[in-house]
């Protein structure tokens, strides 16, 4: 099984969901990276192992055109069985674009890939998460999306390998054209749709300023602060962050809820995050029947004191 | 100036769970709604249409007849005609086979503007646009959070994870817009009336190029893997509460 | 102390208005409600007067959102409208009607008034879905997520209504995608509103229809249950949880339908003029279902349905003395056309709706109501007309009455016996709420969980659309909390991180059977110094309007449920 893994990179540095697709490759098969971009050789090279680089000024940009060509042209140059993405605005939109130069099917938000009687199986939560698919192929080529995260990155053996490859691209992969780029300053820390990291307040917090507890837990842990329904209707905190049904729905890694009882109005919105952290002083709370962690008692006491916690450890 | 919006009806979230019955009994197993991200787009079209000063909404979609309801919505809040590729050969069709059903119907169209609605998470995944896009020929920005539309070109501004950018695309391009684009508009009274004269086409798969076979495929279905033992702290003082939580957090590793 | 001590903060008159737009929507005929009369009547119209343009408005997301009752159909007059056989779960297969105590059931023969024989079980959602595309089919124009928020009077004359405006925040702002409601006119505007009509109870105060006595209603709890076993009869039961006293004042019952092989409905209905503060109708029929009878019927079934909603009880002497006004016409359960004894309504509805249609196509209103009046609607009214009032003396007294009134075909009593005002009963407290089955989310569940069932997705961000007072005493305050099965109203905690009620707890009060709550017209009088506040004590009502249902329990017992933006509220599909 030949294994092509796109390497999508930032400031020099492939990104972390991009190496733990190519670990989980490799376990698989017969891997390789592709790194794209101008003056990208570093980031290839760190990456150790088989990689090829496609270094030219017209992929300077993220932009998904160029990078379907180069992909499109180093399968069929080198024969790969499968083509791997890690989920990421750019990769999807490559991911899908190759698909269609290929005509090649793409099974994406997979958590899994395994091998099954000599063919790939991608697997992929659905309904909610309330049942898991498990996801073919029937094309030569096989694309797969992966969800963010799915796998961790592992170190490389042996030395790096870069292969330089030349790019070649197609006249409508050149007509879109960057003209402005920015980091996000981070006012705040990330949107809760995109963070890692979710604190949550509810109801049991008593009052408004207790939102302070909740904001300096989510500083120390890199994360944003989300709140639930009750507290939004109260004027506690701005409807852009209310989670749940009529909110919002996120899935972050981690999710702790911070006196919030859990009906199910709120659980539907954040029932996919991976990791659920509960702190109510009612040991009745319906979040404790799906937290991954429930603790009962006051958060009044306890968030402070984890947040001193995590803030020394760093 | 033409613009075309692809739009998809999919299964109500409410109505969504199916119980079969014995007796004779309506089958409401798929009550088809606009999908949300969608109405962002043709609200989007509407509003480029307003700013231009001209122009023409036609939206396109591909899906079950009973679809036709859903996509009246668009026409309700003010697009001019609609088209709906539909055929028992394009049930069950995956990524490839819908985007080549609707690269198919969009060259019939020849539109200058070609809008996609798009989640600002993570999401569904399922970027048809870039697909089509690659079809078509033509630029694809994605997640575009603001558009301006010039003489002959469009610019849009994307969120993106590690920050915004403004990408140029010259028309004809297709646009994927992200929900954080617009507030979409309430259909009025008017609107709503007037949209079961506005024109609604039905194109078959022949019209649009053939079906052609999906490429991936469905193989099993299973349970959820178990979410884990659940643990419970529950007495002692609070710092042994915050400690059993940084303890937690260490061990799986989200530290 | 009494509901109606602390009437709502609104008006008819804020629901009329005069037209003012220069370029309406103009139709012939306007429908206000898409349930089984608003569609008889644009069935009919499309058969009698297809030339005429008609348009039916719904407030709920679609045809059927909205709709919800038991049902046990007489399927003749639908029938005959529409000309074929009506989608059903067959016909009652049997029946039993059974006396409860908490752990055993005594079977009693079927009141004749209570028989089936050739009727059919139907889902009324499916029933209303059903209706729709037929009377779409037949020209109607059918208009979902549009609310009549007022009826356009000039001149004395109803010229139809004005939608309300849709993308208002909670304060009454205008949203990004804000949409002004507009006029849709028409000549004749037929208000099937269903329970508790808002356009209805304003029209029949602004044209002095008003009947001899006052509507009263009764809330109805149900659920719909997939079961292992099969259910092969129409059961109806009478007593527990419920309490004979003539001082509780809870008549009601429940009813437990077989719809196929597969599904169970079951429901308890009980009058709004319970007196205990303590009563909660959605727990009531939690306990119910922890009774042997329906436990045995239940046991490793799932719960796929959940719904609430008002009946209107007053009868007869409750139906409005005119059944038209200038434009306008008024059908269904929106002036109380219910056979309580029988609990049917719904072919009322359909006749009254047909009716209503075929005077719109001659443009003779007043023939509406002489047509009506020659109806079997009311000759069977009639005849039952007193048997509701007889339970104001209790179950057993109002069993003799009604018996009385059975066998008499309502000959005996004689006279008409006038109903009272729901919010005009004093409050006690029992301590009731202790009997209250915890959630275990098998077999009993709580309001969240259940209005999250019934498909309710009620945009937040918008004005309340409840006219409540919110500065009341507390005892007022915690009936409210009970009576809503929609969680809609909670007392504001007092101490911080209190956080409310937990659903399924019980009350902490000491048994304390019938003492009073406050003293007739004195508001703030109760025992003082007791721990978590006296009854009389005033506390804040918060309202939180997303969750509400739109059942009307509210407008019986001392508030006024006005219909929120358009497409709110639950997304009905199997009740």
């Amino acid at each position: 099984m030949k294994l092509l893994v796109f390497l999508e990179h930032h400031e020099g540095a492939v990104t972390k969901a991009a190496l733990g697709v190519l670990a989980k490759a490799r376990a698989l098969g017969e891997a390789a990276g592709v790194v794209a971009g101008a003056d990208v050789r570093g980031a290839a090279e760190s990456v150790g192992g088989p990689v090829y680089l496609a270094d030219d000024e017209r992929l300077a940009a993220p932009l998904p055109g160029p990078r379907v060509d180069v992909l499109a042209k180093l399968v069929r140059d080198e024969g790969f069985d499968a083509v791997l993405f890690a989920q990421s605005v750019l990769a999807a939109d490559v991911a899908a674009g190759l698909a269609a130069r290929l005509g090649a099917g793409l099974n994406w938000d997979l958590a899994d890939l395994v091998e099954q009687d000599g063919a790939l199986v991608g697997k992929r939560p659905a309904l909610a998460d309330s049942v898991w698919v498990d996801a073919g192929w029937s094309s030569p080529v096989a694309l797969a999306l992966f969800r963010s995260g799915a796998f961790d990155p592992a170190a490389a053996e042996g030395g790096s390998e870069v292969r330089e490859v030349a790019v070649e691209l197609e006249p409508h992969s050149l007509l879109a054209e960057l003209v402005e780029a920015a980091s996000d300053e981070g006012e705040g820390g990330p949107s809760i749709e995109d963070a890692d990291v979710i604190v949550a307040g509810g109801r049991g917090l008593g009052s408004p300023d207790n939102f302070a507890l909740v904001e300096e837990l989510a500083s120390a842990l890199g994360g944003a602060v989300a709140a639930t329904r009750a507290v939004v209707d109260a004027g506690w905190y701005p409807y852009a962050t209310q989670v749940g049904q009529t909110g919002k729905t996120v899935s972050p890694k981690l999710y702790v809820a911070v006196g919030i009882s859990g009906a199910i109005q709120h659980k539907v919105g954040m029932q996919g995050s991976g990791l659920i952290v509960a702190i109510n002083k009612d040991p009745h709370a319906p979040i404790f029947e799906y937290a991954d962690l429930g603790v009962v008692g006051d958060l009044h006491e306890i968030v402070p004191r984890l947040t001193e916690l995590v803030r020394s450890r760093q | 100036m033409k613009i075309a919006v692809c739009v998809k009806a999919v299964p109500d979230a409410a109505t969504g769970r199916r119980i079969e019955g014995s007796s004779k009994r309506l089958d409401r197993s798929g009550e088809l709604v606009l999908s949300d991200f969608d109405s962002h787009a043709v609200e989007e079209a509407l509003r480029v249409r307003e700013a231009v000063g001209e122009g023409e909404v036609v939206v396109v979609s591909m899906g079950p007849e009973r679809a036709a309801d859903a996509v009246r919505k668009t026409l309700a809040m003010g697009a001019d005609r609609s088209v709906l590729v539909t055929d028992e050969a394009l049930a069950g069709a995956d990524l490839l086979v819908t985007a080549r059903a609707l690269a198919g119907a969009l060259e019939r169209e020849g539109a200058d503007l070609v809008l996609f609605g798009q989640q600002s998470a993570d999401g569904d995944g399922a970027c048809v646009w870039a697909a089509v896009g690659e079809l078509l020929r033509r630029p694809v920005v994605s997640q575009v959070s603001e558009l301006q539309v010039g003489p002959g070109a469009v610019t849009g501004k994307r969120q993106t994870e590690f920050g915004y950018e403004r990408v140029r695309a010259p028309l004809p391009a297709v646009v994927a817009v992200s929900d954080a684009i617009n507030e979409p508009r309430y259909p009025s009274l008017k609107g709503i009336m007037g949209a079961k004269a506005k024109p609604q086409e039905k194109l078959a798969a022949a019209d649009v190029g053939g079906a052609g076979e999906s490429r991936t495929v469905v193989l099993a279905l299973a349970p959820p893997p178990a979410r884990g033992e659940s643990r419970r702290v529950e007495d002692g003082s609070a710092n042994d509460a915050a400690e059993a939580i940084l303890e937690f957090l260490a061990e799986k590793r989200v530290l | 102390m009494r509901p109606s001590d602390y009437p709502p903060p609104w008006r008819p008159e804020e629901a009329i208005t005069t037209p003012s737009e220069s370029e309406p929507v103009e139709v012939d005929v306007l429908v206000v409600g898409a349930g089984p009369a608003g569609l008889a009547a644009a069935i009919r119209l499309g058969q009698v007067a297809p030339e005429l343009s008609v348009a039916v408005v719904e407030k709920g997301k679609r045809p059927g959102a909205h709709l919800l009752s038991g049902a046990v159909l007489r399927p003749g007059p639908l029938r005959e409208l529409v000309g074929e056989d009506v989608p059903s779960y067959g016909e009652v297969p049997g029946e039993g009607v059974y006396f409860l105590t908490e752990s055993r059931s005594l079977r009693i023969p079927t009141p004749p008034t209570m028989r089936n024989h050739g009727n059919v079980v139907v889902s009324l959602s499916e029933l209303g879905r059903w209706l729709a595309e037929k009377a779409e089919a037949g020209g109607a124009m059918l208009l979902p997520e549009t609310d009549a928020q007022r009826l356009l009077v000039e001149d004395g004359r109803v010229i139809g209504v004005r939608t309300g405006d849709k993308g208002r925040g909670r304060g009454g702002e205008e949203l990004g995608r804000f949409e002004p409601g507009s006029e849709l006119r028409a000549r004749v505007t037929i208000l099937c509103e269903g329970t508790g009509g808002h356009l209805t109870g304003a029209a029949l105060a602004h044209f002095g229809l008003a009947g001899a006595s006052p509507q009263v209603w009764a809330l109805g709890v149900k659920e719909v249950w997939r079961v292992p076993r099969p259910l092969r009869r129409v059961i109806h039961t009478m007593g527990w949880p419920l309490r004979a006293g003539a001082r509780y004042r809870e008549f009601g019952g429940s009813f437990i339908y077989p719809m196929g092989d597969e599904l169970v409905s079951i429901g308890l209905v009980v009058g709004l003029d319970y007196r205990d503060v303590d009563l909660s109708v959605h727990d009531l029929l939690q306990e119910l279902k922890t009774h042997p009878l329906v436990l045995g019927l239940l046991e490793g079934g799932d719960r796929v349905a959940w719904g609430a909603k008002t009946i209107p009880e007053g009868g007869f002497v409750a139906l409005p003395r005119a059944f038209h006004a200038p434009g306008l016409l008024l059908c269904g359960d929106g002036v109380g056309l219910v056979n309580v004894p029988a609990l049917k309504g719904i072919h009322y509805a359909v006749e009254s709706g047909r009716l209503a249609a075929e005077a719109a196509a001659r443009g003779e209103l007043d023939g509406y109501d002489s047509a009506l009046r020659e109806s079997f609607v009311w000759n069977d009214l009639r005849a039952v007309r007193n048997m509701r009032q007889g339970f104001a003396g209790g179950f057993w007294r109002g069993s003799i009455s009604a018996g009385l009134a059975t066998v008499t075909r309502g000959r005996v009593p004689s006279a008409d016996r006038p109903t009272e005002r729901d919010a005009d009963q004093d409050l006690i407290r029992t301590g009731r709420a202790s009997s209250y089955p915890p959630p275990d989310g098998r077999l009993t569940f709580d309001k969240l969980s259940s209005v999250y069932l019934s498909g309710n997705r009620t945009r937040d961000d918008q004005p309340n659309h409840i006219r409540v007072q919110t500065d009341v005493p507390r005892a007022l305050a915690e009936m409210w909390a009970r009576m809503c099965p929609a969680q809609v109203y909670e007392v504001e905690p007092v101490e911080p991180g209190e956080g409310g009620r937990s659903e399924g707890e019980g009350a902490r009060r000491p048994e304390m059977d019938g003492e009073a709550v406050g003293a007739e017209g004195e508001p703030g009088w109760g025992t003082e110094g007791e721990p978590g506040g006296s009854d009389g004590e005033r506390v804040k009502l918060v309202v939180t309007a997303s969750n509400c249902v739109q059942c009307g329990a509210i407008t019986a017992k001392g508030g006024r449920l006005t219909p929120p933006e358009g497409g709110s509220g639950p997304e009905y599909s199997l009740t």
